[in-house]
């Protein structure tokens, strides 16, 4: 364990690829990223996601029928809020494997739950949906329950 | 003709939760393995080149593709309220298998969080 750890002091310049397990351990552990770093990436990942998918509906929606052929999706591609919400999508994408990179999947997905909250805050006031007593009691859960899981060590084994 | 759609159904449900959870599980082994990734534009480009030479990560976005595909075609037939069990069921078995898979430390307040994130995603979409 030592000398494990010693390497996370002095990380080596260039890092291969080279699939032998030595290696996997020398690239997984320079720079562990923060807890707080974490969680603040999970929730640009959550905004990402969030606005991406808001940005999508939203062009897909001024779009006459884009039907079965390739050209109408071409075309659909061309409406800015569409581009947009595909940029977004694969800016989620990225993050989201960052983010992984740096903490547990049984720590992120609850976080990722906060996108719900988010999708229920803009359903009610960007969308101007109804949203019931029940719900906003289960955003209030959702939040309970991802401020309990954000206590906990981001990275199991260290 | 009704019970055939009732079996497309819950076929499709299950082609959600079978994907989502693989995908993630792969995505989540490979990125651990790969080390902490920058999330600076070229950390962004650097993760670029790392799915392409990875299999499992482009078998894991071929696993979320399929998922979202499968969950728009089910939101054609059926109500937004239908898919909760979908990301409730995957919710639960990713963080199953996250535990024995992946090995990861799931303790008493973890489950809690995550028991109270499920219950909150259930009573959303009442």
């Amino acid at each position: 364990m030592s000398q494990y750890a010693s390497s996370v002091q002095d990380p080596p310049k260039s890092i291969g690829l080279a699939p032998t397990f030595e290696a996997i351990q020398v690239v997984r552990s320079p720079a562990p990223q923060s807890k707080l770093k974490a969680i603040l990436l999970a929730i640009v990942v959550v905004c990402f996601n969030a606005v991406g998918n808001l940005s999508l509906a939203w062009g897909m929606k001024h779009i006459s029928d884009v039907g079965v052929n390739p050209i109408g999706y071409v075309h659909a591609m061309l409406n800015p809020f569409v581009a947009c919400g595909i940029v977004l999508l694969v800016l989620w994408l990225l993050t989201r494997m960052a983010l992984m990179s740096w903490a547990d999947l049984s720590f992120v997905l609850p976080l990722m739950a906060i996108g719900y909250i988010v999708a229920a805050i803009l359903g009610r006031f960007v969308l101007h949906e109804q949203v019931g007593l029940p719900q906003w009691f289960g955003t209030f859960l959702i939040f309970g329950g991802s401020v309990l899981v954000g206590t906990t060590h981001h990275r199991s084994g260290e | 003709m009704t019970e055939f759609h009732e079996v497309t159904k819950w076929l499709l449900l299950s082609v959600i939760v079978i994907s989502t959870v693989l995908g993630d599980l792969l995505q989540s082994y490979e990125m651990k393995r790969s080390g902490a990734q920058k999330v600076t534009a070229r950390g962004l480009g650097r993760l670029l080149r790392i799915i392409a030479s990875r299999k499992f990560l482009l078998l894991s976005i071929f696993c979320m593709a399929i998922s979202f595909f499968a969950f728009m075609a089910l939101l054609q037939k059926e109500p937004l309220s239908f898919a909760v069990p979908a990301s409730a069921a995957t919710f639960v078995c990713e963080t199953i298998l996250a535990r024995f898979v992946l090995n990861e430390t799931v303790g008493k307040r973890r489950t809690a969080g995550a028991l109270l994130v499920l219950g909150g995603v259930v009573l959303l979409s009442r």
